[in-house]
């Protein structure tokens, strides 16, 4: 049996989300291909090629797969379909777009943010924003897969898989790429961090959050995160949302900054290795999962903080 | 124009579920339910469009138990104008609740699905791109801003690293993120009047839908704990025993 990684690239860098998928891929099945279909991604492809246990590279390349919309990209791994009984992707915003398309077209019903593999068809997954671990096993021959990456290691490098390129799909033509507004931040990517600080209602303010937060970001090399009311609020990005419906991440050390920690919250965050709160409400939830607490008002103890690191 | 939108019946957003001891899954008997939450941005969405004048009729659609009657009510006393129970016993999972919603499309013919982006329930994220793969629509999934041009339908999605505009031909499927809108809450008058509002009652075979699930839930279990740790007194504390104890500084 074969695996078919789809991989997640920004056509010029492959992300290490691609790289902790193929370790959950190599658990299930020792033979990987993983498809970069993008455009001029020739670096994504080599990239992809060192990985450590890859067997081969597809290279699909075309002017609507650039931005790997889900109809082109869907049209392209149902097309390659026959050589492959499992397509494993990340459960970043791209693979959860186009995976469950891919196993509609497939008749398959996928298997969404699995945290461990079982055994090649068995599966665990959270439900209820992590307060349940469901374990499943497919049924389908075919299986789609996405993979919470926060529970996998990244794999190793050193390989030398051979790149092959194959041909686009018709494209469907139903969708047109506009524009990205994204983020351009020379700070680490909140999936990938291994500091994460973020900041929570408690801010007040767009400027204060910035004021606040971001220095202490920059002096820890942090990546920065949010709750969702302080993205609902506008004192923060929506990519920085962390939680249940936005990223989930596990850090090394993870800092909750005025974060009272409803569950929703604590979904994206709770695997980090080590957890600090500071909230000056001593009751807050957060607490209750904080390995150091520290209570008190965030504007007095965030400045010292800055100066003490 | 006509909107369809399927709504879920879920545990309630604020309540912490238990697990059932035996690990056969999740405790429902007398936990709170209610309308899923990205479910009730897309009810709140498809009422805005008609209220822009861009739609004439919103249909809302919910497959499930007997109950998810007041699921419909809901939506019904939020604007919708009608809706249809596709009455289920047993969960359904994604791949069979877009084959029963692509035979519900194929009788109602509408230009576009609003859908919530997932359940937070079994958190899967299917269901709207499950149909548009079945029905071979467009699909704008995880939306923060809609707008309808014509036979078009532009969406900004939110996506890992900002926000990434697209263009739709219609017939379409969205799927709401959070930012899209803030859901209204129904009045007592409209509470009222959505009881006379008309609701159908169909089953999965009116639609030839194979709803057999596919996959077998083994076991449900708690999730790995975490003990609260310890209460620093001050900054300088703080740093020590990130430097020293946890060794992550």
């Amino acid at each position: 049996m074969t695996i078919l990684l789809i991989a997640e690239h920004d056509n010029a860098t492959l992300s290490d989300q691609t790289s902790k998928t193929l370790s959950a891929a190599l658990q299930i099945g020792p033979d990987v291909h993983v498809l970069v279909a993008g455009k001029g991604a020739k670096a994504a492809a080599d990239a992809a090629a060192r990985l450590h246990g890859v067997a081969k590279v597809l290279l699909a390349e075309a002017d609507e797969l650039e931005q790997r919309l889900a109809e082109p990209l869907a049209a392209l791994v149902v097309a390659l379909a026959a050589d492959y009984d499992t397509f494993i992707a990340p459960a970043t915003a791209s693979g959860k777009n186009v995976m469950p398309r891919i196993a509609a077209l497939l008749d398959s019903a996928q298997v969404s943010e699995i945290v461990e593999v079982v055994s090649p068809d068995t599966f665990k997954r959270p439900i209820y924003a992590g307060n349940a671990i469901q374990t499943v096993q497919s049924t389908d021959s075919r299986k789609v897969i996405t993979v919470r990456t926060a529970s996998f290691q990244p794999a190793g490098e050193g390989g030398s898989a051979p790149i092959e390129t194959v041909n686009a799909a018709e494209n469907p033509g139903v969708s047109i790429f506009v524009e990205n507004k994204l983020s351009d931040s020379d700070r680490p990517e909140l999936t990938s961090a291994k500091i994460v600080i973020s900041g929570g209602r408690a801010l007040g303010s767009s400027e204060r959050f910035t004021e606040v937060i971001l220095p202490i970001a920059d002096k820890l090399g942090a990546a920065v995160g949010a709750s969702r009311a302080a993205v609902d609020a506008g004192y923060a990005p929506n990519d920085w949302q962390v939680g249940q419906t936005g990223k989930i991440v596990a850090p090394d050390l993870y800092i909750a900054v005025g974060i009272s920690g409803a569950i929703q919250h604590l979904a994206g965050m709770k695997d980090s290795k080590v957890i600090v709160a500071i909230n000056k409400d001593e009751e807050a939830p957060i607490f209750q999962v904080a390995d150091y607490g520290l209570v008190g008002d965030l504007f007095t103890i965030l400045p010292e903080l800055q100066k003490a690191l | 124009m006509k909107v369809l939108v399927p709504v879920k019946r879920v545990v309630d957003y604020n309540v912490k579920v238990r697990i059932k001891s035996d690990g056969s899954g999740v405790e429902l008997t007398n936990v709170k339910m209610s309308m899923n939450p990205f479910d009730e941005i897309a009810v709140e969405e498809a009422i805005r469009l008609k209220e822009a004048g861009k739609v004439e009729e919103i249909v809302v659609v919910s497959i499930g138990p007997a109950q998810a009657q007041e699921t419909l009510r809901t939506a019904l006393a939020m604007g919708a104008d009608r809706a249809i129970l596709v009455k289920v016993e047993d969960p359904v999972e994604p791949l069979g609740v877009a084959k029963v919603l692509k035979g519900i499309v194929e009788e109602e013919k509408p230009n576009l699905v609003i859908l919530g982006k997932q359940a937070i329930d079994d958190d899967a994220n299917q269901t709207g791109q499950m149909l548009a793969a079945l029905l071979g629509w467009a699909q704008g999934t995880f939306v923060s801003k809609l707008e309808i041009d014509g036979d078009r339908a532009r969406v900004t999605r939110e996506v890992d690293g900002g926000l990434q505009t697209i263009e739709l031909g219609l017939p379409a499927i969205v799927t709401t993120d959070l930012r899209l809108n803030e859901p209204r809450y129904a009045s007592l008058p409209n509470i009222m009047k959505a009881k006379k509002k008309p609701l159908d009652e169909k089953t999965a075979a009116d639609f030839g839908a194979d709803i057999t699930p596919r996959l077998k839930v083994l076991r449900t279990e708690e999730p790995g704990g975490r003990q609260a740790g310890v209460k620093v007194k001050s900054v300088a504390e703080l740093v020590d025993k990130l430097k020293n104890e946890a060794g992550v500084l």
